[in-house]
């Protein structure tokens, strides 16, 4: 289930890096960031976010355990 | 519009020599801790290799991070966004922030903790067992090193690039030569110097001296990535005012041409984005998932949990580099333009210029040089291009050292032949050849290509190759031969598209007769293609032994 929704959300995020409305649009948002640039540094954020939220509750910890049972 | 390039080969007049001296002691700097790193230097071979997997969450963000942006970041973002506008960031950094950190999670975690249990320095050590196979490692390695030379090259090549406008006029006298580069400091000292620093320290202290070194290197590009940013935007006015003067193609993604009129004369340049090129060139940050430098820092890693704040922190760090440099590269576009031009030294726009693409490299050194008029931060800034530089140079270096000594010399030899210092001594001398063929490979072929073409053909091959690790990684099913199939797929591919390309010029497959950006990125068929060989193969070879399987999936 965990798993499941991790690909889903992972999947959602890679259509959303096509931001296919935003194509054509030349708009500067508070007057310095074009809103294509502004949008995918957003997306970087999301990103990171997303990246937390699996490390939280999806991190390998019977991988650790195992790797330091080794050597 | 027409963006008219002045190429009146007018002399540079003497410029100051401070910004040289900053350089110089930012890498008298950088030299001095690294090789006080090498004082923790336990004398082992393991130590050399991986620093005993002593590195720490914070470290590891730093080297790793460091490691992934080499000149791409700096120099080649603001180029990019300079000739391509604002599509640059998605196209290039926010996917990385996605896929990157995907790599990290899925395939630097569980190598790590496989590398570990089992003591592998090297992927060919680790591939080599997961398919019972030695010949894979003598497949592997030509292809491991025949795509980390052009990536070695971007970083010695791309120093020139900056380095050259960035001296221009500082020795009119003792290196006098036609053109706006008159009197920079010749390629050929650049290129010792820079090769020299790295060389030392990675000689003094292997891969922990790579780690602090990158850890210092990493903080100080995105420090003065930032500085860069905000004078540059003082300089033009403030940043709205800058961003105002943006040329309106470069605000969006969509297609269009622009003419540029150079002394050869005018050609149309291609700007924007095209869509197919936009969705496939998410493949590219795949190559992460198989970088040999990379590996090697993933494995210097104290424990699994030092990954944490590597793959959360990365897509920030991505921006907090990015998002600056794409903005000056879009500053460029109206700066170059607008009358503020009118007034600058001539050899500015005649640096720009060139009916190639080699001028886009030089972008932020130009703006840099001619904007900040306080030569100490334009000395600062310029180290700062250079940390990023280096903090991929040494990685790849020590890397290569690492798997010609453990995958060649020492593959198939019993343990007791070398002592630990032998050991340590012919990674040492790998090293320095290694430093030496690159050093000179860059002189020979330093006006061959643009650079960051060069770049992405590395990386793509790369990537294609990351179904491998994938796939060994996570599907017990993956055998010997579907691992053979799949490495020769990806070469052969590979090798068909790059010189399809002219052997590293910009290509898509299935483009139009008007660009030669809006098809397909051939990563992306290299990749699948290799899956499919892997797959198809795999289901119909021998299966991997029970030990094995009990060895690689716990």
């Amino acid at each position: 289930m965990k798993t499941g929704i991790i690909i889903f959300v992972f999947i959602a995020l890679a259509v959303l890096h096509q931001d296919i409305w935003n194509w054509d649009n030349g708009n500067l948002l508070f007057g310095f960031i074009p809103v294509g640039l502004a949008y995918h540094a957003g997306y970087s954020i999301v990103a990171a976010v997303f990246w937390a939220c699996v490390v939280k509750f999806a991190w390998p910890k019977r991988l650790e355990e195992w790797a330091d049972g080794g050597e | 519009m027409n963006y008219l390039f002045n190429l009146a080969q007018a002399e540079i007049p003497a410029v100051s020599r401070i910004p040289l001296v900053v350089i110089i002691c930012y890498l008298g700097l950088l030299l001095g801790l690294a090789l006080f790193s090498g004082r923790f230097f336990r004398g082992t071979s393991k130590d050399y290799f991986v620093a005993s997997h002593s590195i720490g969450p914070f470290m590891l963000l730093m080297s790793v991070f460091g490691t992934t942006m080499t000149a791409f970041a700096l120099v080649g973002s603001t180029g990019k966004a300079f000739q391509k506008g604002v599509g640059t960031y998605g196209l290039m950094a926010s996917s990385s922030g996605l896929i990157h950190a995907a790599c990290f999670f899925l395939i630097g975690i569980k190598v790590w903790s496989i590398a570990k249990r089992h003591g592998y320095v090297t992927q060919i050590q680790f591939f080599r067992n997961r398919f019972e196979s030695n010949g894979i490692g003598y497949l592997l390695f030509p292809c491991l090193v025949l795509l980390v030379i052009p990536y070695l090259l971007i970083g010695v090549i791309g120093s020139y690039r900056v380095m050259g406008p960035a001296t221009a006029g500082m020795f009119t006298d003792l290196f006098p030569q036609v053109g706006p580069l008159n009197g920079s400091v010749p390629p050929w000292i650049i290129g010792l110097v820079i090769c020299g620093v790295v060389l030392a320290y990675i000689f003094a202290g292997g891969s922990r001296a790579a780690a602090w070194a990158n850890t210092f290197q990493t903080l100080v590009f995105m420090a003065m990535g930032v500085l860069a940013f905000y004078l540059i935007s003082k300089a033009l006015g403030g940043v709205a005012a800058a961003s105002e003067q943006i040329y309106p193609g470069h605000l969006v993604r969509t297609p269009s041409e622009l003419e540029v009129t150079t002394k050869a004369g005018a050609f149309q340049r291609e700007i924007g984005i095209p869509p197919l090129q936009f969705l496939t060139y998410m493949f590219i940050p795949l190559s992460v998932g198989m970088f040999p430098h990379l590996f090697q820092h993933w494995l210097t890693a104290k424990s699994a949990k030092s990954f944490r704040l590597t793959v959360i922190a990365h897509p920030i760090c991505i921006m907090v580099v990015w998002v600056p440099c794409v903005l000056i590269g879009l500053w460029a576009t109206g700066v170059f333009n607008t009358p503020p031009l009118a007034e600058w030294p001539k050899p500015v726009v005649s640096i720009m210029g060139g009916t190639d693409d080699a001028g886009v490299g030089k972008v932020l050194s130009v703006v840099v040089k001619f904007l900040i008029e306080n030569p100490l931060i334009a000395g600062m800034v310029t180290a700062g291009i250079l940390a990023a530089i280096m903090s991929s140079l040494d990685s790849q270096f020590l890397c290569l050292g690492t798997i010609f000594t453990n995958d060649i010399v020492l593959h198939n030899q019993p343990k007791e032949r070398f002592t630990d210092k032998q050991i340590v001594l012919i990674a040492r001398s790998f090293v320095v050849t290694i430093v030496l063929l690159t050093y000179i490979l860059s002189l020979v072929l330093k006006d061959v290509q643009n650079v960051f073409d060069l770049a992405v053909w590395s990386f793509s091959g790369f990537a294609a190759l990351t179904s491998l690790v994938f796939t060994a990684l996570y599907w017990k099913g993956a055998t010997k031969a579907g691992a053979y199939a799949c490495i020769t797929v990806v070469a052969v591919s590979w090798l068909y598209f790059f010189a399809k390309s002219g052997w590293g010029g910009e290509y898509t497959v299935f483009s139009s007769e008007h660009r030669t950006d809006d098809g397909i990125m051939p990563v992306a068929i290299c990749f699948v293609l290799g899956l499919v060989s892997m797959i198809v193969v795999s289901l119909f070879t021998k299966k991997p032994s029970d030990e094995t399987i009990k060895k690689f999936f716990p």
